[in-house]
């Protein structure tokens, strides 16, 4: 027997699946019934808008990994995450240019500048999502009617907006529509659920929320749909589920509270759940795993401030939706969080916190 | 459900890993001898501690058994031929672990016998400990779980400390490797005697023997011989790595968590592995040295798998070609795939602390699979550490190169290396790998 080629390496000799471009893949998967139906509600703006903020997230991600002379990573999905996901908050009649710059912001500023994958501190497509709310107020609080006829053969008027133009006002058409419905009683007033209850006092059913027979961002809508893509990630293993379990937990908790106080003035702790972009954010961008801490301690406190803030935000802020602020706020107090909440190690003496 | 709701109940520590237990190829197949080689290399320094010092010269004629090195002191222990045969030099050979150590080599006698020549009959129940423990060290034992740490030992208690349990660990939880499993059923007896013997040793009033349940067939095996009075009990553990480790089987089966840093013995524990027992319940009652153990020899690239009695010293190349090894391009692995190491050459003999040969597939260069990706924070790891350190935390400190906060801030030296955060991680960081480094690092400065 001649000397065959022996492999040199240290232990372990085996490795279990998913790798990071595994899970990153089937992160995208799970979003895809969201797109669908994002699309089915909306129609082709929803559409054009999703292909135009992960095609410039994508481009973005090219570009930098140039520049910086990096293999370039769009192949471990990751950026497209963060377009879907960008998308997906953005209202469906949100303009196409302004979408462009969104994603382009999440990448270069959200991710690219503190090293790429791993090392963002910060949810990229909210940072995306935080810059163009800055930037873009009224275009982001421009909502559309969902399921309005004619969705698939045109544009929202507001979609096709010139690059740097204030997009149109959508008053005229959404009274278009309504009068074509003719139904006074479904007429589109403009408002989300949230807004509805917020500046209204008016509340939704939670069943259409469950179900998304609602009007609000592209994704958002239905909460339901939102829970079973979240659930095959758990169910492969690719989702800390603890995460999104606490932020919900936190914001029924914040809300129950406000609700047995006074029943009047603060909504149904149902309503807060299904309503906005909570689902989407707790499942899908609370539960991104880098923007989290690692620790399971760190892990239930992270999650549970985020769901208190949300509720905070909304009821006593100035805008009716406050997932975003309150994610970003989670992110920023993940390393502290985590440096506080470092686990006990078998055998130490030192019980948590107290010295011997 | 039956078997979910058991499961339930069945004693195990907190975390781990469930990697297949791949121990499908061998853990039916029973104990057969390996011939004997032609050549014969006794390496000096097998063991945990002072290498042995020869007794033997150039030309000697040695027979199997017969002592051939001897203890450099009371943390070292002595060597026996495994052959009958003639001494053909005492120099310098190639090793598993790479660097060259001096080693007594044997030309095997054309017509040698596997019956032992040498021994007398021990009366070893009405011996005191002291004795035993001398007894124990002239056998030449070492743990043969993988650790090599010198028998005699670990058995002798500190005199300030007392041992009321002895724990047997049986658990084998390494994958692929089915040698405790093998020795469990065919070696009985000789594992109970050899715990009878511990127990005289160490004082201690019981002793569990910590089984997986993937193991059923050893527990009953073993159950049958023993009635209700009888200080030995077989504690049935969850299949679940790195169980075998001694300070996770004593939480298991006892509940206490031995200190950071610490030895069982300070929570009244003595922990040896049943091979090491098994064999010393053969060895000590007819005063013969350790010439030969089990090994296992599996994985895909091998035609003949199997677990093997193989006469020690018997170089890797022989044991494999017997095993059938096809010769291919491969990963040779000696102990199991979590924690063993890979051996650099065929022409190394095979030493007291292989329980294991594994030819595994030669890794796929470029793959996604093996492709190394940023830690993205996916806290796998801390879910699988089983002495609750953060990998992850620890990893990123490692490339940064911060060795000393590591070990200071984040518990490096509570870290054994068992390769769980390895294992699960999504982005291939070689972590274990990392902190073996910076350990060696740090131990360099502190010099």
């Amino acid at each position: 027997m001649n000397q065959p080629l022996v492999e040199i390496r240290t232990s372990p000799h085996i490795h279990s699946s998913p790798t990071v471009a595994q899970i990153m893949r089937n992160v995208t998967y799970a979003l895809m019934p969201l797109v669908a139906f994002a699309v089915f509600q909306f129609g082709i703006s929803a559409l054009a808008l999703i292909v135009t903020v992960v095609t410039a997230t994508l481009l973005t991600e090219s570009l930098f990994a140039k520049l910086s002379g990096r293999e370039n990573t769009i192949f471990d999905s990751s950026a497209a995450i963060t377009g879907l996901l960008l998308a997906l908050t953005l209202p469906p009649g949100f303009p196409l240019w302004m979408g462009a710059v969104a994603g382009f912001i999440a990448i270069a500023l959200g991710k690219t500048l503190f090293g790429g994958i791993g090392f963002n501190l910060f949810n990229p497509a909210l940072i995306g999502r935080a810059f163009v709310q800055a930037a873009f107020p009224v275009a982001i609080t421009t909502w559309s009617p969902a399921f309005a006829p004619g969705r698939f053969v045109e544009f929202i008027p507001s979609t096709l907006t010139m690059p740097l133009m204030r997009p149109a006002d959508l008053t005229p058409w959404i009274e278009k529509i309504n009068a074509s419905a003719g139904n006074a009683v479904d007429a589109f007033s403009g408002a989300t659920p949230l807004a509805a209850w917020k500046f209204d006092g008016i509340a939704t059913d939670s069943m259409d929320l469950l179900t998304g027979m609602v009007t609000g961002s592209s994704g958002e809508t239905s909460a339901l749909l939102i829970l079973l893509c979240g659930g095959y990630l758990v169910l492969r293993k690719m989702m800390n589920w603890r995460i999104p379990a606490t932020v919900l937990a936190g914001a029924f908790i914040t809300a129950l509270l406000l609700f047995l106080f006074d029943s009047e003035a603060y909504p149904d702790p149902l309503f807060v759940l299904f309503s906005g972009g909570l689902m989407l954010g707790a499942i899908f961008m609370a539960s991104d795993m880098v923007g989290s801490p690692v620790t399971p301690l760190g892990v239930l406190i992270y999650g549970l401030l985020i769901g208190f803030f949300t509720v905070i935000i909304r009821t006593f802020g100035g805008l009716p939706e406050g997932v975003m602020y309150a994610i970003l706020l989670g992110n920023a107090l993940t390393p502290l969080i985590e440096s506080v909440t470092q686990p006990r190690v078998y055998g130490d003496k030192q019980k948590k916190g107290n010295s011997a | 459900m039956m078997g979910l709701f058991q499961s339930l109940f069945t004693k195990t520590f907190a975390h781990g890993i469930h990697p297949p237990t791949s121990k499908g190829q061998t853990h039916q197949l029973p104990i057969r001898r390996m011939p004997f080689s032609d050549l014969i290399t006794v390496p000096l320094s097998q063991h945990f501690g002072a290498p042995s010092k020869p007794l033997v010269h150039k030309g000697q004629e040695v027979v199997r058994g017969e002592p051939i090195a001897e203890a450099d002191g009371f943390m070292s222990v002595p060597m026996h031929a495994p052959v009958t045969g003639v001494v053909v030099g005492v120099e310098l050979t190639p090793t598993a672990k790479g660097p060259k150590t001096e080693a007594i080599i044997i030309k095997t006698h054309p017509s040698a016998s596997q019956k032992v020549m040498y021994g007398s009959e021990y009366d070893w129940q009405n011996a005191n400990a002291e004795d035993l423990i001398h007894e124990i060290q002239n056998t030449g034992m070492v743990g043969l779980g993988g650790a090599g740490f010198p028998s005699h030992v670990k058995m002798q208690v500190p005199e300030d400390h007392q041992i009321d349990t002895l724990v047997i660990n049986g658990c084998e939880c390494e994958p692929y490797l089915t040698t405790d499993h093998r020795l469990m059923l065919e070696m009985t007896d000789s594992l109970l005697l050899g715990i009878r013997i511990a127990l005289k040793i160490c004082g201690a009033k019981k002793a569990i023997i910590g089984i997986e349940d993937n193991k059923m067939d050893a527990v009953a095996a073993i159950r049958e011989r023993l009635d209700k009075s009888d200080p030995i009990s077989v504690g049935v553990v969850k299949t679940k790595y790195p169980q075998g480790s001694e300070k996770l089987l004593i939480t298991a089966l006892l509940g206490r968590e031995v200190p950071s840093g610490g030895l069982p013995f300070q929570v009244g524990v003595v922990v040896n592995n049943v091979a090491t027992l098994a064999q010393l319940g053969e060895l000590i009652p007819e005063r013969q040295g350790l010439i030969e153990r089990v090994v296992t020899i599996a994985g895909p690239g091998v035609a003949k798998p199997g677990n093997y009695m193989v006469p020690l010293g018997t170089p890797l190349r022989f044991a494999l070609e017997h095993a059938g090894y096809f010769g291919d391009a491969s990963r040779l692995v000696l102990g199991g795939p979590m924690m063993g190491n890979t051996a650099a050459s065929l022409d190394v003999p095979i030493t007291k602390p292989v329980s294991g040969i594994l030819v595994l597939e030669p890794t796929e260069s470029n793959s996604e699979q093996q492709k190394i990706y940023p830690c993205i924070h996916c806290s796998h790891c801390l879910e699988a550490c089983p002495v609750n350190l953060n990998p992850s935390q620890l990893g990123r400190l490692a490339a940064k190169r911060e060795y000393e906060v590591m070990a200071s801030q984040y518990h490096l030296n509570d870290c054994f290396e068992c390769g769980s955060c390895s294992y699960v991680c999504p982005s291939n960081i070689p972590l274990v790998q990392y902190f073996r480094i910076a350990k060696s690092v740090n131990r360099e400065r502190s010099s």
